[in-house]
């Protein structure tokens, strides 16, 4: 898909993704080598608009497993259509069992969920296990032979093999702990927050009406912020909002009035809030 | 293959078994797709290089802080001396700060490696000479430079009104990256010499989770503290996987006997033992005297943040004198740093002397709070056992180990130190469980194992 590790940033760009270099070398090694991408990191920091940004440049369908306790195999795998059966063996009443019975388990009444989906077919596909670590333990056992040989085994069909692999992107936010057998088959990218440079232009980018001085001062004192010991730091996707805040308020510079009235967009705790209070400095909120 | 491949897949390896040596588990298989990432990606770009060995070799974030040393001594960004010879400590102290006004990472690289050139040597004979980052940093002082730094960029008009006040804290980090940057090079450069793999094994900081509690510096304890939060999540989800299977319990004979009386006495559907769902009582007894201060806080944290696994919990913290701080944690847990303070100055912990003395205040829980122990307490003493000389007081432990439930005794110290000195360990390993208890991984495992279902 990708010549070199340039081409990947370049690209991710045009599509509105900037990528820190080390998430454009690993988009690139994950390309070459054909290995799922296990990508880890706090919330908002982009790991799925990272797979959505790849799906958009390979011109590829993006498919969505989106896990949460309790999906299992029929919601990640495939189902079998009952009530399309029933109407086939309705319809069909002076015909044999082993007729009836050949009959109902084609692929006409498979159900293909999002694992199945990503396996068939010759399309370009990007394949999103979002939120892996919600999921429970048995879920990651189907991966794994899901997201080592490209294949799933429907018993009544046989194996359905990948020819054209898609590229796999798993999200976590490490909230459990995943097997290590599933952590062999990928390769591991840890996306933290981004340097001050990368961060003003993601804010550049997002929010072009705002002035560039003010989205550097934004950039600064959410740098500050996360050098606090919050309970919940801010991402970069809170980062953009306070910039769209600010915009709206119609704020030329930060002052301690502005700041005192938008934390809440930055932080989500009352504790936070005070503390991020008194290091700066502001009065009493 | 060709001599310049085969180097670099020596190379790989070596860096591969280095990495094991710190207690990253890296297969043949990752070797393999990191060969193949260094052959996609070439050698010219270091930090391509890096982020590409990273994901193929590295399974957590947790590993980064061992990998990113170990790979700058495998991998140097230059070998041998820097070109320009070092002028003097001004030139380069003038040069450093403009470095740091401009943050220019890469250029503070350079001066990094132009400084340990010039300040860092030290010894003449072959055998005794070497790289030192604390005299570079000792006679170069950047710190210093804080005060000119933040003078310069006001000139510059680079800030103005709110974000100003941030000013110094950012250039104070510019600074500590420096630092870091020179303790880098100062590796390197004795690696050069020594031989990489000794170095590797010896001079790189290992992974949180293996940290000695009684050596974490203080910077490292509030790396510790950092991993509370993910540990009790993964601990919670193993007890909870652990009460699972055990609430599925054995066959309860007479209501399967009784149920099969439909079936005409054959029974069909065994019926199982329902568990009530006690759980368990958790009383923590902390020395939290200053050897042993930094395991016990964290113990208090994790246990805290654990708390929905147990119907209640009581934690009791002493020196020579024992009191409840239970109250304390609950609101200590968002303010962990300054939680070893409070306990100090709002429990009454001590009298007469500061040092600690298991006897009396092991003594006094036995007396005083005697209703905090039951059938389903399962207790945890956290401490070293070193009683400064005075009498361990066993019939007290007796005591407590009768009344509860369950007794461990969690000790930071390695076990080959047990019995030396004024440690009285033996003794009260006679009494109840001992566990050695050094790092967090440790304190995982042994919490994972020994917490009742």
């Amino acid at each position: 898909m990708f010549t070199s590790v340039d081409e990947v940033s370049a690209r991710l760009a045009e599509t509105g993704y900037l990528a820190s270099p080390a998430v454009a070398t690993t988009v690139f090694l994950a390309d070459r080598l054909g290995k799922p991408l296990l990508v880890e990191g706090p919330a908002g920091v982009g790991k799925t608009e990272l797979a959505k940004a790849v799906a958009t440049i390979a011109g590829a369908e993006l498919i969505r497993l989106q896990c949460y306790e309790g999906v299992d195999e029929s919601r990640a795998l495939y189902e079998w259509n009952h009530a399309k059966q029933l109407l086939r063996i309705t319809a069909g009443r002076d015909e044999t069992w082993d007729e009836t019975r050949t009959d109902i388990f084609s692929a006409e009444f498979l159900l293909p969920r999002p694992l199945l989906t990503a396996i068939r077919g010759d399309t370009p596909k990007v394949l999103l296990i979002d939120e892996t670590d919600k999921a429970d333990v048995e879920v990651e056992g189907l991966l794994l032979e899901v997201l080592s040989d490209f294949q799933v085994t429907v018993p009544e069909l046989g194996t359905v093999t990948a020819t054209r692999r898609p590229f796999v992107v798993l999200t976590s936010n490490a909230s459990r702990e995943l097997s290590e057998a599933l952590r062999r088959r990928c390769l591991f990218l840890h996306i933290g927050f981004p340097d001050e440079e990368l961060e003003r232009r993601i804010v550049r980018l997002k929010v072009p009406d705002l002035d560039e001085a003010l989205a550097a001062s934004v950039v600064r004192v959410v740098g500050a912020l996360r050098a606090m010991d919050l309970r919940k730091v801010p991402s970069v996707a809170e980062t953009v909002d306070w910039a769209r805040t600010l915009l709206a308020l119609g704020a030329d510079t930060l002052d301690e009035t502005v700041v005192q009235a938008s934390l809440g967009v930055l932080l989500k705790h009352q504790d936070d809030v005070l503390k991020a209070a008194a290091k700066l400095d502001l009065d009493a909120v | 293959m060709t001599a310049a491949a085969s180097d670099v897949a020596a190379r790989l390896t070596d860096f591969v078994a280095a990495l094991r040596a710190h207690g990253i588990r890296i297969g043949t298989g990752e070797t393999v797709d990191a060969g193949r990432a260094v052959a996609a990606l070439g050698l010219a770009d270091r930090e391509r290089l890096r982020e590409g060995l990273a994901a193929t070799l590295l399974h957590g974030t947790g590993q980064r802080p061992v990998f990113d040393p170990v790979f700058d001594l495998y991998f140097p960004r230059g070998v041998g001396a820097p070109e320009e010879r070092p002028a003097d400590r001004d030139d380069l102290r003038d040069r450093l700060a403009k470095a740091l006004t401009a943050n220019d990472t890469a250029l503070m690289g350079r001066l990094a490696g132009e400084a340990v050139d010039g300040f860092g040597g030290y010894g003449s004979s072959p055998a005794s000479d070497g790289w030192s980052s604390y005299q570079t940093l000792d006679r170069l002082r950047p710190q210093t430079l804080l005060a000119r730094v933040r003078d310069d960029i006001r000139a510059q008009g680079g800030t103005s009104g709110f974000a100003d006040r941030l000013l110094d804290d950012e250039i104070r980090r510019r600074i500590e990256a420096f630092r870091a940057m020179v303790a880098t090079e100062a590796r390197r450069r004795v690696a050069e010499r020594r031989g990489r793999d000794e170095i590797a094994r010896r001079a790189v900081a290992p992974t949180a989770d293996r940290v000695d509690f009684l050596y974490a510096g203080r910077d490292r304890v509030a790396e510790l503290r950092r991993t509370v939060q993910p540990l009790a999540r993964k601990l919670a989800t193993r007890l909870a996987a652990r009460r699972r299977r055990a609430a599925r319990g054995t066959i309860d004979l007479r209501r399967t006997l009784r149920g099969s009386l439909s079936t005409g006495g054959v029974p069909m559907r065994p019926v199982l033992r329902r568990r009530r769902p006690a759980r368990p009582e958790l009383v923590l007894l902390c020395d939290v005297s200053g050897s042993v201060s930094g395991f016990s806080d964290f113990t208090m944290l994790l246990v805290q943040a654990l708390h929905d696994q147990f119907s209640k919990v009581r934690v009791f913290a002493f020196v020579n004198r024992i009191d409840e701080v239970t109250g304390l944690l609950r609101h200590g847990v968002a303010d962990p740093q300054g939680l070893g303070a409070r306990i100090q100055t709002e429990a009454t912990l001590t009298r007469w002397h500061g040092s600690s003395d298991y006897g009396v205040a092991l003594g006094e829980f036995a007396e005083h709070y005697a209703d905090a122990l039951g059938p389903r307490t399962t207790v945890f003493v956290l401490g070293d056992a070193r009683t400064n000389m005075s009498d361990p007081n066993l019939p007290a432990v007796r005591d407590i180990a009768e009344r509860a439930r369950r007794v461990y005794w969690l000790n930071p110290e390695p076990r080959t130190l047990w019995g030396t000195g004024d440690s009285a360990a033996p003794e009260y390993a006679g009494v109840v469980a001992m566990h050695e208890c050094r790092n967090v991984r440790q304190l995982g495992d042994l919490i994972a194992r020994l917490l009742p279902v």
